[in-house]
């Protein structure tokens, strides 16, 4: 095909993005601008904002090509990342906005009142945030190869390149308004060219070869099929309120009745995207199985309209998906990148820089980071990838959360523990993961879904380390239940924790 | 505030007996009185228990779904359609649940709070 379109589309997707940015640059002028845009953003565009910044790689790309690759049994991780933020919802979303911290390391200081605990949490978010990172840049340079044939790392510099521009200049109101228009376009890019598949489709006689295999289309086929489905259940259900780039966001609503509004809308929004993967996938067993030999699956949802339908209307819906996936690596990756460095900024840097000097820096840190990284990692497909950070996620902050606001008896001991065995277990599985490692066997199976087991030992070391030392509660627990719970409507003493005026 | 009595000066000279004056529950949440921490554990209770309920409908509809297509290999086979079921129910069946149950959560969890503010907003 012609790479001239798809040039086209990955620079004028860059380019409006940078130039979205740089409206934002006008209007954002402190540093609470940069980290939460003031809280001033209304429900309906925050949850396209949030949407917009959790459709990574993963789901544009990675989805389909697991499905075509593995048949129903994936479809389980559209379905988890989904749920997640149902479990958000119920037990996350309005505490979380009350405790009115900016981050998740500001969430732990309120808590536990313990500045280890924060430097422990900081870490964690700078690791799940570089191993969500890496598949995005990978992504992008498999997108950008699938486009113009340009070798891999191309793509990669290119994203890493327009969100430090972006980040550096907008903070996040200007990625909060990229980011609702993001969501969007990927709908809009994945959505126009399944409609002209299916009719190409059923005008070729809708036929079924591929589709009848039985190890891909009956679920739990294969080998530790049950134990796997399970974990990956875990993990996503888990994993998505323990996601740094996700929770920065509920700062941006206003209250936390609003928090709670938004993430409905989210659900609605992720749903009626995460119908369109399967049908790429299925489509990719008719007319590209041969994909899954030469290992390119992630690159199904690219190479569909060409082989479907050719010509330079194939080249046109090309253009428009190498469009969305660009989108989806810039949104994913300005909110990873920005609430990263909003982290190390606060609790790094700011010793030496001021707060926004010291936010871009950060933000130039943890691309370079990324870049290198994803240079290192091996060929592991995108969506699985990306599953594993959600794996740590579920592993750390999902019980910190969970304990920490449903749970007076969480002290700081017990957290740190918890973070450590949950965050150590299933790091060590995921960078075994990402550096090729394949053991046969149970070994295998538990390195490549380590959930099952990491979360539950997390949750466990934490409620056993609190409670050996029931001694160490936290001095104002009682008035940090107030803030998390009480509804915002009246007034009431909550404690003088504020992120901006921090005590350590 | 305004409908109680006017308040009449004394001298208070040993301990304070009788009965205290009747707080608001708002009060008593912000003096960390034995009754506050009631309302608290309450509304915390309330909300855990609407939210745990919530987790349990998702585990026994979409999180029983393997269990249900290993112990019954049939369902896996089974088509609606023309489409296999477990394709139908992963690919979008669950998806209207997991919305449904997002916002009888948000209604019920605003009305346990409206409940919570009516009970401690000062008389």
């Amino acid at each position: 095909m012609s790479p001239a379109y798809g040039i086209a589309a990955v620079v004028l997707v860059s380019v409006t993005t940078l130039l979205v940015g740089a409206i934002g640059l006008r209007i954002s002028r402190t540093t609470s601008d940069f980290y939460v845009a003031s809280r001033a953003i209304g429900p309906s565009l925050n949850a396209s904002a949030i949407s917009g910044e959790y459709l990574s790689a993963a789901s544009f790309l990675g989805v389909a090509g697991l499905i075509l690759a593995r048949g129903v049994d994936t479809l389980w991780y559209p379905v988890g990342w989904t749920a997640g933020y149902l479990l958000l919802l119920v037990f996350v979303a309005a505490p979380l906005r009350r405790s009115r911290a900016y981050t998740l390391p500001d969430f732990a200081e309120l808590r536990l009142e313990s500045p280890p605990a924060r430097r422990v949490a900081g870490a964690l978010v700078g690791l799940i945030g570089l191993l969500y990172l890496i598949p995005q840049l990978r992504g992008a340079g498999l997108t950008l190869r699938a486009l113009t044939g340009a070798p891999t790392w191309v793509g990669a510099v290119i994203v890493a390149g327009v969100v430090v521009a972006n980040v550096v200049s907008g903070g996040m109101r200007s990625i909060t308004i990229a980011q609702a228009f993001q969501y969007w376009l990927k709908l809009v890019a994945l959505l126009l060219p399944a409609v002209f598949l299916l009719r190409a489709w059923h005008h070729d006689g809708a036929p079924t070869h591929g589709l009848h295999l039985s190890d891909w289309v009956e679920p739990l086929q294969g080998h530790y099929a049950l134990y796997l489905t399970y974990s990956l259940i875990v993990a996503t259900f888990l994993g998505t309120m323990g996601l740094p780039h996700v929770v920065v966001r509920f700062y941006t609503n206003r209250d936390g009745r609003a928090a709670r509004r938004t993430t409905v809308s989210v659900l609605a929004l992720l749903s009626a995207f995460y119908l369109l993967p399967t049908l790429y996938g299925a489509l990719g067993r008719v007319y590209a199985s041969d994909l899954i030999r030469s290992g390119r699956t992630d690159s199904l949802v690219l190479e569909l309209p060409h082989r479907v339908l050719g010509g330079t209307g194939g080249d046109l819906l090309t253009a428009l998906l190498g469009a969305g996936a660009f989108a989806a690596f810039l949104s994913t990756s300005s909110g990873l990148v920005v609430s990263v460095s909003g982290v190390l900024s606060q609790d790094l840097i700011s010793r030496w820089l001021d707060g926004v000097r010291a936010f871009r820096l950060s933000g130039v840190a943890v691309a370079l980071a990324a870049l290198v990284l994803t240079a290192l990692s091996s060929g592991l497909a995108v969506a699985h990838a990306v599953e594993l950070a959600f794996a740590v996620a579920a592993s750390t902050f999902s019980p910190l959360l969970l304990l920490g606001i449903w749970w007076r008896g969480l002290t700081a001991r017990g957290a740190i523990a918890g973070l450590a065995v949950g965050g150590g277990l299933s790091t060590v599985a995921v960078l075994a993961v990402m550096v090729g490692a394949n053991p046969s066997g149970w070994p295998g199976a538990l390195l490549s879904q380590p959930a099952l087991i990491t979360v539950p030992l997390a949750f466990g070391t934490m409620v056993l380390g609190s409670k050996l030392g029931r001694r160490d509660l936290p001095v104002h627990v009682a008035s940090t239940m107030v803030r998390l719970h009480a509804p915002e409507a009246i007034d009431l003493d909550r404690g003088t924790f504020h992120p901006d005026r921090r005590t350590v | 505030m305004t409908d109680e009595p006017p308040v009449v000066r004394v001298r208070v000279t040993g301990p304070r007996g009788g009965r205290p004056r009747p707080m608001s529950g708002a009060s008593q949440i912000d003096a960390r009185t034995d009754v506050g921490e009631i309302y608290m554990r309450a509304l915390m209770r309330t909300q855990l228990r609407l939210a745990l309920g919530v987790t349990a409908v998702v585990l026994a509809t979409i999180g029983l779904l393997p269990v249900a297509f290993t112990l019954f290999g049939g369902l896996g086979r089974t088509t609606l359609l023309g489409i296999p079921l477990p394709w139908l129910l992963l690919g979008g069946g669950v998806y209207p649940v997991l919305i449904a149950l997002a916002w009888v959560y948000v209604r019920r969890a605003e009305r346990n709070e409206q409940a919570f503010l009516d009970l401690i907003r000062p008389k």
